[in-house]
Order: C-alpha cells, then sequence, then structure tokens
C-alpha cells in the first residue's frame, strides 16, 4: 500500500531485460474492456499504487496515485462538499482513478461537465523504459510540452503505466431535480437536444424504455424555476436513476449479450438497426444490445458522425475498437514505440496493430 | 540517414508559384517584413519565403514539397502569439493560413461550428449570436486572433474556469501532417476510440501539423451575467476572498484579480471607477439563469465584505458590466501608457501560494530595478506580471528577460509552470529545462518525432535541445545560490 512506484520501476526494467510483456491491472474491474489480454504477459499491479497524495477544496484539485479507488477519492471529496463531476462508472468497488482515465469513462453529465480527459491537469507516467515521468501540473492552465497527460485517454496503458494523477474537482450542486416522460425514440433526438441548447442548469438527457429523462442541477432557484417552465413530471427517485446509468446498472447492461457503445453526434439521425438501444449525452452516446459485424455498425455509426466500439462481451479476440485511417494507425504506432519502445505494456489489448 | 536535395529559394518559390498564385508566394524583404516576428515583437526573423495557399491540397503540396527538401516550415495566424511561436526561420517557409477565413457552417441545434483556421474567435461568437450561442474561450486577443492560433496555443481567456480552454471545446480539426498526409482527428462526438490524438494537438504550438479545419462546440448564451467588484487593503486578503468564493460552491464565470499599480494604469486608461486606494481589486462574474445569479451575486457581495472587502460595487446594467471589464481587458495597453514597454509573463501558480509569489515579485523588482504590475487569472492561477521597461536603455531588455526568467522559476517552485497560455515558442524555451528533466524533454522529442520524422515543423520552438539544459540549469543553480548569499549579507 502507499506509494510502490520504485518497485513497479524495478519490474518493467526486468521484463525490458527479459522480453517479457506486462499487463496492466489496477482494481481489476475493467478485465472485460478491450481486446483479450495477451495471457503469456506478466502483470504490472497498479491496484497497490494507492494513496490521496494532494487536496486543496479551494483550489479545486486533488492529486491521487492512480491505484487508489474511486469509491475513497470521492468520498473524500463529499467531506468537502465537492465531487467528480464528470460522475466516473464503477464497475465494482475496486475501480481506479487510473483506469478510468486509461478507459476514458465518465458518467451522463459528460456533455455538460467534461469527461475524465477534460478535468486531467497532469500525469506521472512510468514509461516502457521504466522512466518515471511527470507531465502537467495542479494547475487549471500549463501550456508547457505536449499535452501528453490527456493523450492517455482512451490509450488503454499502451503507452506506459499511469501512477499519479492530478485532477480538477467540483463543487457539488447545490440540488437537482429529475423530469421524466414518455416519448418515442424518433422524437427525443430533437427533443433533448433543443433543451441542451437553452441557457439552462441541465446535466443529464438520456432516453431509457420509451422515456425521456433530463436531469437539471445547480442554485436551487435555478433548477426550481426551469423545472416549472420545462414538460414532464418531477421523477421521485430521480438521483437513483442517474446513479444506475452511471454505474451501468440498469437492466439494459445485464446479460451477456454483446454490448456496443456508439459515440456519434449528438443531433445525428438514429442509425437503423433494430434491437435495444439507450440513448444518453443529449444523444452523443448511443447503447445498442446485441450481435452483429462491427464493419457494418462503422458504416452506421460513421454515417452519424461517430465511431463505435464492442463496449463488453462478443468476441474479443478480433478488434473491439473502430478502426483507425491509416494515417492516424501510422501516427499511433510510432507514438507507442516512442513511449514503449520494446512494447512491453498492454500488447494488442487497444488495437491487434499496437 | 541521406541527406535530402537542398533547395534555393529560386527552386522553392517556382515550385509554389505552380499551385498557388504567384502574388501570394512572397520572397522579396519589403513584402517579407511584417511577417518578421508575432505579438512578441522582440524576437525577430526574417524567413526565406512567406506562402499564403488558400486551400488543403495547396497546404499539402506545400508540405509535401517541404518535407521532400527538409525545409522548415512555420505556420501563422494573425501573429498575435505572445511568445514567438510564429517567429519565422531563417531558411525556411512561413504558411500563412490567413487566407481560411470562412465559417463554413453553424449548426444551432448540434450546437456546432465548422470553421477554417484563419477565422477570428470573436467572429464565431458574432456569427453564432443569432442562435443564442456563443464560443466559450476568450483570449484577450479575440478581436485579432484566429481560431486556428487557438488550437495551437491552447489559448484559454477569462472564462476557462468554467468554460475550460481551447482543448474543452473542440470536437475535431482536420490537419495536414508533415509528410503531406490529410486527416481528421475527432469527430462529430464527445470522443473517438484509440489515444486522444486531438488533445495532444491541442497546444502543440504548430509542431506536430498544419490545421485546416476546426469544429468547435457552441454554448447556450447565459441569461444574465453580473461582476462583482471589490476591493481590497491586502493582496492576501483578495487571495483568500477568491478561496472563499470557491469553497462556497459558486463557479464564476470569470474571476480576475489586479494589484494596486494595474488599478491605477487601468483606471486612468478606462475611466472604470475602480477604487484608486485599493491595493488588489477582485472582478467577480456569475452567470447563469436570473434565478441563479441573483442568488449567486448576493452571496458573493456578502462573502466579499465578510472577507474584509473595503468596497464591493455590482454591475446594474450591461453599459456597467462593460465598464468594469473594460478596465481589466484595457490592462495590457493601459500599463503601455505609464512605460515605453513591457513585457508581459504568463506563469501559472496554484493560487495558496500568490501572496507569497507578490511578495517574492516585489523583492526581485527592487534587485533589478524595473517596476512591475500584476494582472491576475485569479479563478485558474494564471499570474500576467508585467514588467515595465525601456528597451532604447541598452541592457535593460536583457535584465527584463532575466527578472521574467526568475519569476517562472519561482512559479515552477511552488508547483506551477511556466505557461498558462501564451505558450513557449522560442521566448519561454530555456525555462523548459526548470520545469522538466531531460528524460522528460526527451519523451516530447520523440512524441514531435511521430508526427514529424524530418522536424521541419517549426524546429527550434516549445522543446529545448537536451544540449542546452544543462548550461542553463546550471547557470540558474549558480544564481540562484548567489541569490541567496547575497539575501544572507543583506
Amino acid at each position: 500500500m502507499g506509494d510502490i512506484s520504485q518497485m513497479l520501476k524495478n519490474q518493467i526494467l526486468e521484463a525490458r531485460q527479459t522480453g517479457q510483456k506486462l499487463n496492466i491491472e489496477g482494481g481489476g474491474t475493467k478485465a472485460f474492456m478491450g481486446r483479450t489480454a495477451d495471457t503469456e504477459a506478466g502483470t504490472l499491479k497498479l491496484g497497490e499504487h494507492t494513496g490521496i497524495v494532494e487536496y486543496h477544496p479551494v483550489e479545486l484539485v486533488l492529486t491521487a496515485r492512480a491505484g487508489t479507488t474511486l469509491a475513497e477519492i470521492e468520498a473524500t471529496l463529499a467531506e468537502e462538499g465537492q465531487c467528480l463531476h464528470f460522475e466516473p462508472p464503477r464497475f465494482g468497488d475496486g475501480s481506479t482513478l487510473g483506469g478510468t482515465l486509461a478507459c476514458n469513462l465518465s458518467g451522463p453529465a459528460r456533455p455538460w461537465s467534461g469527461s475524465i480527459r477534460d478535468q486531467v491537469l497532469g500525469i506521472r507516467l512510468l514509461n516502457g523504459k521504466g522512466e518515471h515521468l511527470r507531465f502537467g501540473g495542479q494547475v487549471m492552465k500549463n501550456v508547457a510540452g505536449y499535452d501528453t497527460s490527456r493523450l492517455q485517454a482512451g490509450a488503454m496503458g499502451t503507452l506506459g503505466a499511469i501512477t499519479e494523477i492530478s485532477l480538477k474537482v467540483m463543487p457539488r450542486p447545490a440540488m437537482s431535480l429529475t423530469l421524466v416522460q414518455d416519448m418515442p425514440l424518433d422524437d427525443v433526438i430533437q427533443d433533448m437536444n433543443s433543451r441542451a441548447k437553452e441557457p439552462k442548469p441541465i446535466t443529464g438527457a438520456a432516453w431509457v424504455d420509451g422515456k425521456v429523462y433530463l436531469r437539471l442541477a445547480g442554485a436551487k432557484s435555478a433548477v426550481e424555476a426551469t423545472a416549472e417552465k420545462w414538460s414532464g413530471e418531477v421523477m421521485e427517485q430521480g438521483d437513483a436513476f442517474w446513479h444506475q446509468l452511471q454505474h451501468m446498472q440498469h437492466d439494459f447492461f445485464a446479460g451477456d449479450e454483446p454490448l456496443w457503445r456508439f459515440s456519434v453526434g449528438s443531433t445525428a439521425d438514429h442509425p437503423k438497426l433494430e434491437g435495444p438501444w439507450l440513448v444518453d449525452w443529449a444523444g452523443s452516446q448511443r447503447w445498442y444490445r446485441g450481435d452483429a459485424d462491427i464493419a457494418r455498425l462503422e458504416t452506421l455509426a460513421q454515417r452519424a458522425g461517430g465511431q463505435v466500439s464492442l463496449f463488453r462481451g462478443g468476441d474479443r479476440t478480433d478488434e473491439v475498437m473502430h478502426h483507425q485511417p491509416r494515417a492516424l494507425k501510422d501516427i499511433q504506432q510510432r507514438l507507442k514505440k516512442s513511449f514503449d519502445p520494446d512494447g512491453i505494456f498492454n500488447p494488442g489489448r487497444l488495437y491487434s496493430w499496437l | 540517414m541521406t541527406t535530402k536535395p537542398k533547395a534555393s529559394k529560386a527552386e522553392l518559390a517556382e515550385k509554389f508559384r505552380a499551385f498557388i498564385d504567384p502574388d501570394f508566394v512572397i520572397t522579396d524583404d519589403e513584402t517579407m517584413k511584417p511577417y518578421e516576428c508575432d505579438g512578441m515583437s522582440m524576437y525577430c526573423e526574417m524567413p526565406m519565403l512567406v506562402v499564403l495557399p488558400e486551400t488543403a491540397e495547396q497546404v499539402q503540396r506545400v508540405m509535401r514539397i517541404c518535407n521532400e527538401h527538409e525545409v522548415p516550415v512555420v505556420a501563422r495566424g494573425a501573429g498575435t502569439g505572445l511568445s514567438a511561436g510564429a517567429m519565422p526561420h531563417k531558411e525556411g517557409v512561413v504558411l500563412s493560413l490567413a487566407k481560411f477565413n470562412r465559417i463554413l457552417d453553424i449548426d444551432p441545434l448540434a450546437r456546432t461550428a465548422r470553421l477554417q483556421p484563419g477565422v477570428r474567435n470573436l467572429a464565431i461568437s458574432e456569427e453564432a449570436a443569432q442562435f443564442g450561442l456563443y464560443y466559450g474561450p476568450d483570449p484577450s486577443s479575440q478581436i485579432a486572433c484566429t481560431i486556428g492560433g487557438n488550437v495551437a496555443e491552447n489559448s484559454g481567456g477569462v472564462h476557462c474556469l468554467k468554460y475550460g480552454l481551447t482543448v474543452h471545446n473542440i470536437l475535431s480539426v482536420e490537419m495536414i501532417t508533415a509528410e503531406g498526409e490529410r486527416v481528421v482527428i475527432g469527430s462529430d462526438a464527445l470522443d473517438v476510440c484509440g489515444m486522444d490524438l486531438l488533445a495532444l494537438m491541442t497546444g502543440s504550438e504548430g509542431l506536430l501539423g498544419i490545421v485546416t479545419e476546426v469544429k468547435v462546440k457552441l454554448l447556450p448564451k447565459p441569461e444574465v451575467a453580473q461582476v462583482v467588484m471589490a476591493g481590497f487593503d491586502s493582496v492576501q486578503k483578495a487571495g483568500d476572498a477568491v478561496g472563499g468564493i470557491i469553497s462556497h460552491g459558486i463557479i464564476p464565470g470569470g474571476l480576475e484579480m489586479m494589484d494596486g499599480h494595474a488599478i491605477i494604469a487601468a483606471d486612468d486608461f478606462a475611466q472604470a471607477g475602480y477604487p484608486r486606494e485599493a491595493k488588489a481589486l477582485l472582478l467577480c462574474e456569475v452567470d447563469g439563469t436570473e434565478e441563479e445569479v441573483h442568488e449567486h451575486i448576493a452571496q458573493a457581495e456578502a462573502l466579499f465584505r465578510e472577507l474584509g472587502a473595503t468596497s464591493v460595487k455590482t454591475s446594474q446594467s450591461e453599459e456597467e458590466r462593460a465598464l468594469l471589464w473594460k478596465g481589466r481587458k484595457s490592462a495590457f495597453p493601459a500599463v503601455g501608457r505609464i512605460s515605453p514597454d513591457y513585457y508581459c509573463m504568463d506563469g501559472t501558480i496554484p493560487r495558496r501560494y500568490l501572496a507569497h509569489v507578490l511578495l517574492e515579485m516585489e523583492k526581485m523588482s527592487e534587485e533589478f530595478g524595473l517596476r512591475v504590475a500584476n494582472v491576475f487569472h485569479a479563478g485558474d492561477g494564471n499570474l500576467h506580471p508585467l514588467i515595465l521597461f525601456d528597451a532604447n536603455v541598452p541592457g535593460e531588455f536583457e535584465r527584463t528577460e532575466a527578472f521574467g526568467g526568475r519569476i517562472l522559476n519561482l512559479c515552477v517552485e511552488v508547483g506551477g509552470c511556466i505557461t498558462g497560455e501564451h505558450g513557449v515558442g522560442v521566448e519561454k524555451i530555456r525555462q523548459m529545462a526548470v520545469q522538466f528533466n531531460d528524460e522528460e524533454l526527451q519523451q516530447f522529442h520523440d512524441v514531435k518525432a511521430a508526427f514529424d520524422p524530418a522536424g521541419i515543423l517549426n524546429p527550434g520552438k516549445g522543446v529545448p535541445a537536451l544540449r542546452f539544459c544543462q548550461e542553463y540549469r546550471s547557470l540558474e543553480h549558480k544564481q540562484h545560490k548567489h541569490d541567496t548569499v547575497d539575501a544572507a549579507h543583506g
């Protein structure tokens, strides 16, 4: 427990010498994500590299080691009336801050409060040469050097082991309230975006099982005044609904059926694909359940201005992320080599070619 | 590595004139003169030639030719940068994006705008206003600076604590790589699969690619905005008041501080009605719905009084609000009136060290014999000390630079950084060695090589060559020891 960076560094240096590969593991709650991990590889355990290093509520900045659990961080913030306003999902008690950044996971408030990537101010990272590097800082603005901190968001550990993260935190909204009403899928995209276009304190817009849910959060007077103007019933257990959505505990996400994530333009026409859908992020994130061919779904996603990935289930030996055009594939392969010249970290986890 | 054929100025010009309007392939010194520097006019260099393409295809062809002949390329927007990031390379091409000045499309429902990189920052909000929308980041140079330059610098402005920097407000860029490939990074969605190359591109100071199109997010214009102005008799109290507001759960749209020197200069210039006897002034803008602003303004006024404000005033009309901001936004030219020249620094610090840093700066000011005025993006810790000097006095700029360097070292010492929004460019390249060690700097060089194997994009900017760093660090170390001894004897 605590700072084990020296141990991690030694393990990397040893792996480099012996030619061993390393799978990076935090709390182990996101093993289902990405492509199937290399079974020959050893494990670099970040889960024991824990602890909140610094927290200054007045600065709105928290620094924690990558293996610190979201649960611990959020409990600490709550004591000061603050929160992680990008609402990271937890897939178990062990979900860590490092894993959340590596997978770029954010919850329902994302279109309004930003993603974890948006809140990252700086990181420490062990690269494939075992160098413990520090990028960014603990301040809101920092343009010295390339933004290699945010580069890690979505890289799934392929560039190195994130060991420490500084991020911006925010005050918890004074109150929140949820409006719900029946609406067919055909109307929902227009409706959510029209609401999002108004200067009102909206922090959630989702469509589940034929109902649209809008969350208002902020100053009490503003929330109440907006709720009076907008249509929809005030929901009794509003917070519980968003909690379920954030942590993907809603019935929609249950079961083994492949779960596809469409990250698309918020106003894009809904893809013509039969089956169960759930719309979040005011239309920017749309979930689909069902067996499908990734190439076909990619065409649909591109038509909607975005990309698709196989979030959970299905065949994970094949590619699970939207394909990269050749030029961007080249750049990412070269970047990988620049951080991890021997290809030690998470081989093939993000793409087969990385 | 094989040496590629060098191309002469005449050969290059001929190649470019084959596909670019010959009037916009500039080779004579007189016409090139305005390109010799950006907003940081102390650093100048004449380029080999200047080209102004007008299509992405032309940019692509320019890049292919330059890559083949290993000719340096410096991209340029409006040239308002404050770190000499767009200073030309004497053996290179200045690639001006000035002709890329069209707003291609605004989608009110999706709240996005598709722009050519030469579109001015303010023009986006002006065009979006008809839909009740605006573009968030508002750097002080927004009348002139372009969105392409904003992407290169990751520009902020006075509203970024609440609304973020450029990196938080763009969805995608189309760019031409050093090798002349045309790629789109990002999409209409809020994220894409793989590494976050869009974040990496933002703030990369023209070292990784040439942006030829940008898609930005637009925000709904708040119903109301009001400013509370509070004067304090000490910087410490004003700093505590900033903390007080934030601890109270209010995130102001803008939160700015000025010190005594800046207050007087700005008030003389703008007649903004600032409390001239105050040692520090806070401008706290609250925006949102009518109800929210009403609630938060009342809380802010009460808090400032409780925390020792000597005067508190709230704008009661749009005119009053504009006037209060006018003083702040004209602080730089205002300071320009009380001194022949000024040098603007851009360090960032954790806010809790504000009083300490300002006190240390006062001491340095005495030591260097140069006055300094401070404006501060208090909400996000971005400090803009303005060092006043006279370039006509021999040696004074060198002393100013040394003073500036020491301020940046101090920022790094307290856990901050050397540049919050102006970029490293040429100007702060030595201080990079203070903020980063050799391994980190080498990693930056390796990142650059992944995008630009031949190293033709804006060479000599942003990241220092390692061989200069050791030298600078040891010089700084000696200087520091020297100071410590002086202080002990003083």
